[in-house]
Order: structure tokens, then sequence, then C-alpha cells
């Protein structure tokens, strides 16, 4: 069997306005539009990826999180309706979507063997997190590829970003060991925003374009900072730096999304290709992609 | 009609107590404590119960869910393998909508929510499965919000209770959380269950002391400690314990028992009543800001909104030097008049203040927040605020006279809103005026010339 691989890592953030703004038949509120800077940055990223053959999109998402370790969803098909508990307003998906449970439990057996804290779910009345639908949405609309789903381990709550980021490299490397056994294609999604100060109130219509922006220029800033990183290939910058980035810039990333895709990417220097960079509710939002099939071996 | 909080409850949020109590001996106390508390609220006259969770973060303000049957199947993020509970929640919408216009009116950003499919929380579908099953009472269910502060929280529930009064409520609080929050990071059998560190545990307990002896708000103003001491931090601070109290006045004489303290998985998990008899220990110590209104950082889409108000206030009508004459009395420490007239004129023994705002001297800016934007927009303000300013302009002119507030004799008193100001008007003048004894009349006005809302018309004794 041939070795499976990483055919490309993206940064690719999940909140529910871009959906909501998309107007997809799955999704009950209508919108007029909005954050098209965004939308248009994952239209580039799309495609970029439209004629790369992959089998399995892999996700970590911030919005299921998990306090007892790390879990994957072990059950084959998923149906049913995600409502946004924050954003409700915007965001009720009906979504029906495949596990490569075979991969999960790959994944979760290897990070197992490594010591890692893990759980299989396999409550079929489970309900998949918003996050991982946004993601997936918006970069493959299509639904046609069988998903994994990991959660997000909170140990950023009881110990440090340090520890975090001890625990997503091993994870990060259990996963990309995994994959290269399971010989299959992947793709795989961090999903979450960088700096993350929401706005504390909605605009009426919430599309209203005239009101969005950074929320501070210190964001701003710290955003623009880690672009340039991961721009020029910096990833071993990135994960030495995220202590200060998620406690300056209340950053999404202590979730532990971006520091495990780094890492099964195997920290790579090579540059990465941003698509599309906008704020939305003041967070900071950018698409990234990361073609590791280009990179040779 | 008058409403009221009958019972006070602080509750787990675990799924453990509804799914498995029989696996760990401890859990099964701890949903022995819920049945005792359901079967206390059903023997009560309760029609409401309103449930505060830490487990339904909220980002734009505060949400309150409206949807009159909420049915779905629920499953916990972390113990999903201890199975589904399937729920079908009654809430009072009625009761819902009212609140949520409650906050707006005390300048909380607010919303609610009713829509199919909305996932309910674990914390209030544990709380209201296992307090009240049958749902013989309504409920009604709010969210924290993540940046919320103090003020915010108390704001919160000032604007609950206002509604609680009005629809002459007989409710039952509650706070669903945890005490200590630090979970094993991973999977126990249940006979290896334990508060996570003796830490925690010590803190819980003290916790638990002052809970049963009534003390809530003493826990409230030791929050933040106790969340920096044993609290990891998740999506939301201690801040349930903010909540609950300001739902009972701030007191700190309420008669508490505990039923139960078990750990889960880890946790502090405490079922405790708080009845509003008085245990006779004595009053409060009650040393922070006491908010009505809520005037915070809500206004941040807003981003030229300090300036176009600033513009507003110091591009209202011409202001004037005061009119200077034989008897007439002015000072630099009192605002400018808005006309030709001085602050203030002495005839005899008497001196005669003009109409006496709250705007301050020199930068012409409004305490407590101008009534309305350069557009005509209602703005929130808080009236006790302006009340306290304007006492001290009085103050500052009669200063200037050689008088003091001590020799006022008789005060006309203009509202601009008389239905929502009254109140607090009234209160500031109890602290201030109030104690000096003058006579007073009280009129409702459509407006004043500057965005202001209250107007004090003074005759002292030189």
């Amino acid at each position: 069997m041939a070795k499976g691989g990483i055919v490309a890592g993206c940064l690719a953030p999940h909140p529910p306005h871009l959906v909501y703004a998309e107007n997809p038949e799955q999704n009950e509120p209508v919108s007029e539009g909005g954050w098209e800077q965004l939308r248009w940055g994952y239209e580039r990223l799309r495609e970029s990826l439209k004629d790369v053959d992959y089998d399995v999109i892999v996700i970590l998402s911030p919005h299921w999180q998990t306090y007892v370790g790390t879990h994957f969803i072990g059950v084959e098909k998923c149906s049913s309706k995600s409502v946004d508990p924050v954003f409700p307003n915007l965001f009720r998906f009906n979504y029906d979507l495949s596990i490569d449970v075979e991969l999960a439990k790959a994944i979760h057996d290897q990070a197992e063997s490594e010591g890692m804290s893990v759980k299989m779910m396999t409550n079929p009345d489970f309900r998949v997190d918003y996050g991982t639908i946004v993601s997936c949405h918006m970069v493959r609309p299509e639904w046609d590829k069988p998903i994994v789903s990991i959660s997000s381990n909170r140990s950023l709550s009881y110990y440090s970003v340090e520890v975090m980021q001890e625990m997503m490299i091993e994870l990060g490397k259990s996963t990309a060991k995994a994959i290269e056994e399971s010989g299959k294609k992947c793709l795989l999604i961090a999903s979450n925003s960088l700096s993350h100060r929401h706005f504390v109130t909605e605009t009426n219509p919430p599309e209203d374009m005239s009101k969005e922006h950074i929320t501070s220029h210190a964001m701003h800033l710290w955003d623009m900072r880690m672009i340039e990183m991961m721009r020029e290939g910096k990833s071993q910058q990135i994960i030495n730096e995220m202590p200060e980035f998620c406690e300056q810039a209340i950053a999404e990333t202590d979730g532990g999304a971006l520091t495990w895709l780094l890492s099964a990417m195997g920290t790579p220097s090579e540059p990465a290709i941003l698509h599309g960079y906008g704020t939305i509710i003041g967070t900071g939002n950018a698409i990234i992609e990361w073609p590791c099939r280009n990179w040779g071996a | 009609m008058s409403g009221e909080i009958i019972k006070s409850l602080i509750v787990p949020a675990h799924p453990h107590p509804v799914l498995c109590p029989e696996k760990n001996e401890g859990w099964q106390r701890v949903r022995d404590a819920y049945d005792e508390a359901r079967r206390q609220i059903e023997a009560s006259d309760a029609d409401l119960i309103i449930v505060y969770s830490t487990l339904w973060p909220s980002v734009i303000g505060h949400q309150i869910q409206a949807d009159p049957n909420p049915e779905w199947v629920m499953v916990d993020a972390d113990f999903h393998d201890l199975g589904s509970i399937h729920y079908s929640l009654r809430i009072d919408t009625e009761f819902a909508k009212a609140w949520n216009q409650a906050n707006i009116k005390r300048g909380l950003e607010s919303r609610t929510v009713s829509y199919h499919g909305f996932p309910v929380d674990v914390g209030s579908v544990v709380a209201l499965e296992l307090l009240n099953p049958d749902n013989r009472i309504p409920a009604v269910i709010c969210s924290t919000n993540v940046y919320s502060n103090r003020a915010e929280t108390t704001v919160l529930a000032k604007a609950c209770m206002d509604v609680v009064k009005a629809q002459g409520k007989k409710a039952v609080a509650v706070s669903v959380m945890s005490l200590s929050n630090r979970m094993f990071t991973e999977p126990i059998e249940p006979h290896e269950d334990r508060i996570h560190s003796l830490k925690d545990d010590e803190w819980n307990r003290k916790i638990l002391e002052f809970l049963s002896e009534g003390r809530l708000e003493d826990v409230g103003q030791l929050s933040r400690t106790i969340h920096d001491q044993i609290r990891v931090k998740k999506v939301v601070a201690f801040k349930p314990m903010w909540w609950l109290s300001a739902m009972n006045d701030n007191r700190n004489d309420l008669t508490g028992e505990v039923l139960a303290y078990e750990p889960i998985h880890g946790a502090g998990a405490a079922v405790v009543i708080l009845n509003p008899e008085s245990n006779g220990t004595g009053d409060k110590e009650y040393d922070e800001d006491d908010v009505d209104y809520y005037g915070g950082d809500r206004d941040v889409l807003e981003s030229n909104k300090d300036s176009e108000t600033n513009l507003q206030i110091n591009s209202g009508p011409e202001l004037y030097d005061p009119v200077e004459g034989a008897n007439a009395v002015n000072t630099n420490k009192a605002p400018k008049p808005v006309g030709a007239y001085p602050h203030a004129r002495r005839e005899g023994d008497l001196i005669y203040l003009s109409g006496v705002g709250p705007r301050q001297p020199g930068d012409n800016s409004i305490p407590g927040g101008p009534i309305k934007d350069s557009n005509g927009n209602p703005l929130n303000y808080d009236i006790k605020a302006q009340t306290r300013a304007v006492v001290d302009n009085i103050a500052r002119i009669l200063e200037e006279a050689g008088s003091s507030l001590d020799k006022v004799i008789d005060v006309t008193s203009f509202l601009v809103d008389m239905d929502r100001d009254f109140s607090g008007y009234n209160e500031v003048w109890a602290e201030t005026l109030g104690k000096v004894g003058p006579t007073r009349t009280t009129l409702a006005i459509r407006a004043l010339p500057t965005p202001i809302a209250v107007e004090m018309k003074v005759i002292a004794k030189a």
C-alpha cells in the first residue's frame, strides 16, 4: 500500500456569518451577503484545491470542546440540524455528512499508543459542532468527502499554552503517522480565527459591513505578524510566539488547532498562501493554505 | 401585585446525576439532593423557575430562551458515552420577552431566542430535568455573557426582578454551576472520583460554609478570588454568584442549606438551597457599586459615537455668562446658563436659584450620560448620577451665596421621564436633600433645553 499523505493544510476559520452570507440551501436564515473579502478568500482556496486529489478531510475544531482528553467522532453517518448557540439568528444548518471512522480510529489509536488521553465518540445522537460544519462547508460545499472530526482538548484551561502546544504537537505527529500508514490522501483543516475579541453588539442587519472592523489596532498588529510569519514559512516561530499571541490577542489558536496543523505538516519552513483576511464581528480571520503536495518528499 | 424570589438554588451541571447516579454513591447523593430540592419546590407556591446557566455562553449580550417548548436530544461533549437526554421543556415565553425588554430598558444588550433545534445547554437540561421533570412549573433560561462584569451581571438580575415584581411571580432562581471546576483530564472509573485537589476541596467547603449561613453576598464579593483559586478559565468566571446575590437584593442573611456536596469527575458539585427568611446573623457589608443601568461597552460598533455625543452636548443651546446685577449670585463652579439670567438672586433673607441641572462646569458634560444623541435617538443614562450632579451644583451655588444645602426650604423638581426616573431620583433625594427636609414638588415635563433628565428650582435661606 502506498503511503498516505497530507495534500494541504488549511487555516479555515468557522464564523457562521460566512455560511449565513452564502445562503446555501442547508441554512435557514437568509442574508443579503456580507464579509465578501473572506468569502472570496474561501473561493480562492477552493480554486486552489479544485484539481487536488484527496480522500478525506481531517479537521480539528475549537467548538467541540473536551476537557477529558481528545475525542474523535466514531459514527459513520451524522445527520441532524446544527444551531449555533451564540448566533442562532445566523446559523441553523441541516447537515448530512460521512465520517471516516477507520482513519479516526487509526489516529486515536496512534495517539493512545503515544500516551495521550483519547476517546472515540460513538453516541448516534451527538450533534457535530458548528465550527466543523462551517469550515468544511466553506472549504468543500459539495460535502462529497468524508471527514475526521477531532475535538479541541482544552488543556490550556488546566495548564498553559505551553502544555497545550506540547500535547497538540504530539497529536499532530500521531495524525501524520496514522495518515501515512492509512495510505489516504488528506486535507487538514485547523478551524479557528486569529485574534478573537468580539464586539458585544450586533448590527441590524448583521451583514452591515459599514460597521465591520477589527476590535483594536493591537489585534490587527498581532494578526498581521502571524500571517507574515506564515507567508515566510516561519512555523517554528509561530509556535514559539503562541503563548504571547494567545494571551494578548485572546486568540482562538488557544484551542490548539493551528499548532496541531503545523505539527502534522512537520512544522514547515515552506511559505503558506494567504487566500484572504477579514474581520467578523471584530475578530481577525485568515484563510491560509500550506500546499504540502508541492513540497516534494 | 408583588412578585418575589421564594427560593434560590445552586446546582451542578454535569449529566451524571441524570444518566448514571447508581454508578457512584456520591453521584447518587447529588441526585437525592436534587430530588429533595424538587420536592421543596413542589411544596412551595412557585410559579416560575429562572435558570442562569454557566454552560450557555453568549457574546452578543445576554440571550433568553423564548421557545415555548424547546425539544431535542442532548449529548454531553465530554460524557457522551453516558447516554442521551431527551428533553422537552416548558418556557414562560411572556416572561422571557418581558425580561428581554427590561434588560434593554436598563441598558443591556439582550435578545430572545426561539428556534427549532436550538441546543439548550447541558446544565439547563440537567437542572430542569431533575427539578421540574413534568414541566409543572414554567421556566425561563438565560445565558452567561463571556465578557460581562459584575455591574452588567447585577443589572441583568435587577431587570429580571423588575419583571418578577411586575408580573407578581413567585420565582425560584437557579444558578447552574460547579464550585471548583477542574476535572480530571483522563477518564476515571466511577469509584475513583474525588475532588481534584485538596486545595479545591478546602475552598469548596469554605464556600459552602458561607452559603449554609446564608451569606450569599459574601460569596459574591469573593467571586473573583474564588475564580483565581479554584476555577480554570473556561468561558465564564465565577459570576453566577453575582447574579444570584443580586436576585436576592445582595443579602447576606438568608437561610441556607447544603443538601449535597460531592465530586463529579473531579469538579465540586453541590446542591444548595437558600431561603429568603432572615437567619438573624446581621446585615451585609455591601461595598461594590450598586448599578441600576448598564452604561458599559455596549456601543462599540458606533466608533465615532463619543465624538458625536460630545458634539451634541457642546452644540446644544448657546451658553451665556451669568447675568450680573446688584443681588445676583454667580460662580464659575456651576454650569453656564442657557439664557440671560444669573445662577441665583438674593432677596432679603432668601436666595432664589435659577433652574439647576446636572451639567458640569467647564466641559459641560453630563454625569450619567445624556438622554439622547445628536439625532434625537434615546440613550441610556443614569438618573441617580444626574440627580447627584444636580445636588452638587446646587451646593456650589449656595456656597457662593454664603448659604448651604441644609438651608434649602423649597424645591421644585422637573423630570422628563417620571415613569423611568422617579425611583432613582427619589433615592438620591432621600440621601441628600431629603435629610434636610425642604418642601418639594416634582413635575413631569416634556423636555429640558439640554439633553438632561432632571432639573431643580430651589429657594434657600441666606
